[in-house]
Formats: structure tokens, sequence, C-alpha cells
């Protein structure tokens, strides 16, 4: 009979393989853009995390998960077709900024706007790890927005 | 082999916490009492252990595979945690999340919330105040795998005859809170 190899709690996983993850994406994307990919990564394997069935060869899965965000990437890289919004011409807002920023926000919305204008996610992307789909997703970022400028004008 | 930079790794779990994926966040805080591991859901407080190590594969049979260190989550329980330490705190202002337990243990928790701040009281005296008088044993058991010590104080209850009888985070640590408390602390039986 086979055994089942049992699934460690995500922090386990998490730490035993994020350095690997990591040095694969700087070696196929470059520092800057291994950080984003990072992310998503592991947004994306946390999201599948409870959907798993066994805890065989995770290295393999979440590796695979890591060279389909690389391809991702660079494809997007090529095609240029990322065209920014008009919200996401300035700089990008340091991370205390929008962290302090959002505290306010309900939760749903406040991690699509971290999400959309701190790590520069797509919104598909921001709606797997939500778990909604990308319209919502769109939707609590921009109604996020809103609610920060009602805020602001305050 | 290169290492995740510390920002990249806080900023990674800080965005799992935000986005509502985790099932617990947890982090380690050092306490009088010895290490201790807080957890929280998006209800509240679940867990305080006295045992760190073994802590995170109970908190993933009961709440989810989704577990993560996540230590500015757990900002309010280790500040209000210290306070305590510190006698500068008396009663505790946060949730718990108790949904895994029986109805019984439940309703002796809540119960147990209500002894004060230097009192103690006994197994049979909250099995009375909770409608059910013989049931000092079963009181006492549910304390016993009371999940969240410290917060919800199960250390203010002792034996009838005024001994410390137990704890499950050891007699000398129930001793040490009582103590800290100011509370009538009995040589240990």
């Amino acid at each position: 009979m086979m055994e089942v190899v049992t699934i460690p709690p995500f922090e386990r996983f998490y730490e035993e393989h994020r350095d690997a993850v990591f040095g694969f994406l700087v070696r196929r994307l470059g520092r800057q853009r291994a950080e984003d990919a990072f992310q998503d990564t592991f947004l994306r394997a946390l999201r599948a995390y409870a959907r798993l069935e066994h805890g065989e060869n995770l290295r393999g899965w979440v590796m695979t998960i890591a060279s389909r965000v690389a391809i991702d990437d660079s494809r997007r890289l090529w095609q240029g077709t990322e065209v920014p919004d008009i919200e996401t011409v300035d700089e990008l807002p340091s991370d205390a900024e929008l962290r302090e920023m959002t505290a306010e926000l309900p939760p749903k919305e406040r991690a699509a706007v971290v999400l959309r204008y701190g790590y520069d996610l797509s919104y598909e992307q921001i709606g797997a790890a939500l778990g909604s789909s990308s319209e919502a997703a769109r939707q609590a970022a921009s109604s996020g927005v809103r609610r920060l400028r009602r805020k602001e004008i305050r | 082999m290169i290492r995740v930079p510390t920002d990249l790794d806080r900023r990674f779990r800080e965005v799992a916490a935000a986005a509502g994926l985790l099932d617990v966040a947890y982090d380690l805080t050092d306490s009088p009492v010895g290490e201790l591991l807080v957890a929280a859901t998006d209800l509240g407080v679940c867990r305080i252990s006295y045992q760190p190590e073994s802590a995170l594969d109970v908190l993933t049979t009961t709440f989810g595979m989704r577990i993560l260190r996540v230590p500015e989550r757990l900002d309010p329980v280790r500040r209000q945690l210290d306070e305590y330490f510190e006698g500068r705190r008396q009663t505790f202002e946060l949730d718990t999340d108790l949904r895994p337990l029986p109805d019984f243990q439940r309703v002796v928790l809540e119960e147990l919330v209500r002894v004060q701040y230097g009192e103690v009281t006994t197994y049979g005296g909250l099995a009375g105040r909770i409608g059910r008088p013989r049931a000092a044993r079963a009181v006492g058991g549910a304390l016993n795998r009371n999940p969240v010590p410290i917060v919800l104080p199960c250390h203010r209850v002792v034996g009838a005859s005024g001994s410390l009888v137990g704890y499950a985070g050891g007699l000398d640590r129930k001793r040490a809170l009582l103590e800290l408390e100011g509370a009538f602390a009995p040589p240990l039986s």
C-alpha cells in the first residue's frame, strides 16, 4: 500500500522552499522582477494549498507554480501588454505608507488596493489571490481608492 | 544559495494575511513563564500554547493547513500579554475564537472569564456557577484543555482544599501567575 505523505502546515512548507523558489526566480527574471514573482508564486500556492491531497514532492509542485509565474511575467514584458492605469503612472507608494493609508479600509478592499498599487499585481492575479473574479477584484480596488479619496478630502 | 530578503519575506506574510488567505496567523513571544505561541483566526485568539513546537500541528488539524507566522497580526495580543506580565493589565480586551470546542467546554470557559484578577475559585465553585454543581470533575477536564490559557484564566481555579491541583502548563506556571496577580498561592501539595 502506498503511504500518504501528510501535508505540513503552510509555514513549514514556505520555510522549506522559499529560498529555492527565490533563487530560481532571480536566475530567470533578475532580482527586481523576482520579488513580485515570488509574492505571486506563494500567494498562488497558498490559495491552492487547502485543495492539496497529499504532501508528496511539494518542491516540484511549488517550482511548477514558480515557472508558470516566470513565463507569464516574461510574456507580459515581451508583449508589452501591461498598460498602466492612470493611478499606477505614479511611483509605487512605499509599503509602510500603503499599509498606514489603507488601515481603515474593509479587509477585501484593503487587500485589493495593497496588491494592486503596492505589488502591482494584475486584477486577474488579485482575483485569484482573493478567491474572486478579476472583475470583483477591480471593483474592490476602485471602491477602496474612492473611499481613500473621500477620506483625504475630509 | 540566494536567500529571500527579510523585507520581502515580511511583505509576503502580511499580504497573505491581508488578502484573507490564512486559516491561522501566529507568532512566538517571550514571557516570564517561558516562550509562548500565540495564534489567531479572523475571529480572535484561538490558541496560546506553552509548547510552541507541537502547537502548529494541533492547530492544523483544528483550523486548517494555511497557517503562517505573521507577527504584525498578533501585535494586540502580544502587547496585552506584556502589559499583563508587567502588572499593568488586569483584564484582556481580546476576542477569542472557541468555535471548535464542545458546548460544555465553551460554557465553562465563558463563566471562567468572570473570575476576576487576583481572585481564585474552586472546580466545584465554578461547576455551581454554571448550574452543574456535581460536575466539578468535568469542569476540571474542560479547564485542562483550555486552548487560550492566561487570557481565559484557568489558573484561577484551584482544588477544594486550596491546593493548586493541576495545570496543563505545569504547576510552577500556575503558581507564578497567581503570585503575579497577588492571589493567595498555597504551597504545592
